[in-house]
């Protein structure tokens, strides 16, 4: 149990109300004491030790910190924790099982689809939403599907190579 | 950055909604898409005491083609749901065009059309592309449902009508006179960027003469620039290239914009008429290829 606004304080002070909310995230089910303030990425981060899960830019422009909130991409910073109540989340965490890495990780590495890393975690869910709909996008489609992240080492080049050589992997793997 | 403390409601019915709304006194602010709400929270541009979550009412999430052509929008309705959509392509494709131009992919899996027109961001594309169309929103309060025409509802930067107790719970775009065309053109800098310019443009087509025409604006004024006056020149008339022309003019000259680091006020103005011709050219070059 967590009960938390790091940011603030270690633990909300007395008579600071809490709502009780239970979100699966990446397949377990966890259950918090949140106030209504924290906002998902924080709770991410700081009460359940995710911190793969970056945040970036504190104006949801930068897309650092995207999840899967039910199979779709959001900005988890730009949410609240308790609006995840009921609801099942993917993070970077979520991706690699134990022993092999997800073809988009594979991707990343094999066309060095990372300078810093920083945007690293976003740009995969956002790829990840992206190669669930469609497995076979073009680069023109890759490039639309992550314009709402930010990467400042410039490496966009690589990124979209990485996301094409994950979706065809994907593909010879489903086959 | 964090939000100051508020309290937190979640209710299942708009009666329930309106009720919390109401007790609050004007304390409490709506919770859709959040896509504005929640950053303007953290930088403590806003401060609610209360925040009433509507995302539990799940009635409020659809959108809808009537037999006629009137368009439903629900308050839950997001963005993304307006993209890749046939029926809405079909009925208002000013909508269709400017749906995959809002904010950016992430933005718009959560971010809300009822809640965008709603927030009346002078740089919105939803409240000039409602502007354009001469919908109007439903919203509801204690003492039941009003019908408040767009002109009447986006009044201002970030001001709309509604009183502290109603909620806006959907919008609706009535049925076309005749066949309905129009686009949507924007410049930015890069994605999710405020735009330069953006331009809303619909037609109802009786034939080859204008039956309605709306044009709207964003990006280039403190509010959204309702330019209906202007193109209104266009009823009752078969497109040309000169009342084109001249209409585009019209519209460049009720744009209000301010010279700053995306361009000069003249620029600005430039793209606004260039962006008119284009796409009304665009419509006339369809549907003389369609005839």
């Amino acid at each position: 149990m967590t009960s938390l606004y790091d940011e603030v304080q270690a633990a909300p002070g007395e008579g600071v109300p809490t709502r009780r909310v239970t979100i699966k995230v990446n397949g377990a089910d966890r259950t918090v004491d949140v106030e209504p303030r924290l906002l998902l990425a924080h709770l991410l981060r700081q009460g359940l030790k995710l911190t793969g899960t970056h945040t970036g830019c504190d104006t949801s422009n930068c897309g650092a910190c995207t999840i899967l909130f039910d199979g779709r991409p959001i900005k988890s910073c730009t949410m609240l924790a308790v609006q995840a109540d009921g609801h099942s989340l993917e993070t970077v965490e979520g991706l690699a099982s134990a022993s092999e890495l997800h073809p988009i990780q594979e991707g990343f590495k094999e066309e060095h689809g990372l300078h810093c890393g920083f945007c690293t975690p976003g740009m995969m869910l956002a790829a990840k939403a992206l190669l669930d709909k469609n497995d076979n996008p073009t680069e023109d489609e890759v490039r639309w599907a992550l314009s709402g992240n930010l990467c400042r080492c410039t490496g966009y080049q690589n990124i979209v190579k990485s996301v094409l050589w994950a979706a065809e992997k994907m593909r010879a793997e489903s086959k | 950055m964090y939000p100051s403390r508020f309290g937190y409601e979640l209710p299942k019915t708009v009666e329930e909604a309106v009720a919390l709304l109401d007790a609050s006194g004007g304390e409490a602010k709506v919770l859709a898409g959040g896509q504005s709400l929640v950053p303007m929270m953290r930088l403590r541009f806003a401060a609610p005491e209360m925040i009433i979550d509507i995302n539990g009412i799940e009635d409020l999430h659809y959108n809808r083609v009537e037999a006629d052509g009137t368009v439903h929008i629900g308050a839950l309705c997001r963005h993304e749901e307006l993209e890749d959509n046939a029926a809405i392509a079909k009925a208002i494709p000013t909508i269709a065009a400017a749906a995959p131009l809002v904010a950016d992919p992430i933005v718009r899996t959560r971010g809300t059309f009822v809640g965008s027109v709603c927030h009346a961001d002078p740089q919105g594309d939803w409240a000039a592309t409602m502007t354009a169309l001469g919908g109007h929103i439903v919203a509801q309060g204690p003492k039941g449902k009003r019908d408040i025409p767009i002109a009447d509802f986006v009044i201002g930067p970030f001001q709309n009508t509604l009183a502290f107790n109603e909620i806006a719970i959907e919008a609706v775009i009535p049925a076309p006179k005749g066949v309905r065309v129009g686009n949507y053109l924007k410049l930015e800098r890069r994605v999710g960027d405020f735009a330069t310019a953006s331009v809303a443009v619909t037609l109802d087509m009786n034939g080859d003469t204008v039956a309605y025409a709306g044009i709207a604006l964003a990006g280039v004024g403190g509010r959204t620039i309702n330019a209906n006056e202007a193109a209104s020149a266009l009823v009752g008339k078969k497109l040309t290239a000169e009342n084109i022309a001249s209409v585009a003019a019209e519209v460049a000259a009720a744009a209000e914009p301010r010279t700053d680091h995306r361009g000069s006020a003249d620029y600005k103005r430039q793209i606004v008429k260039t962006f008119v011709e284009r796409i009304l050219l665009g419509l006339l070059n369809t549907s003389q290829k369609a005839a």
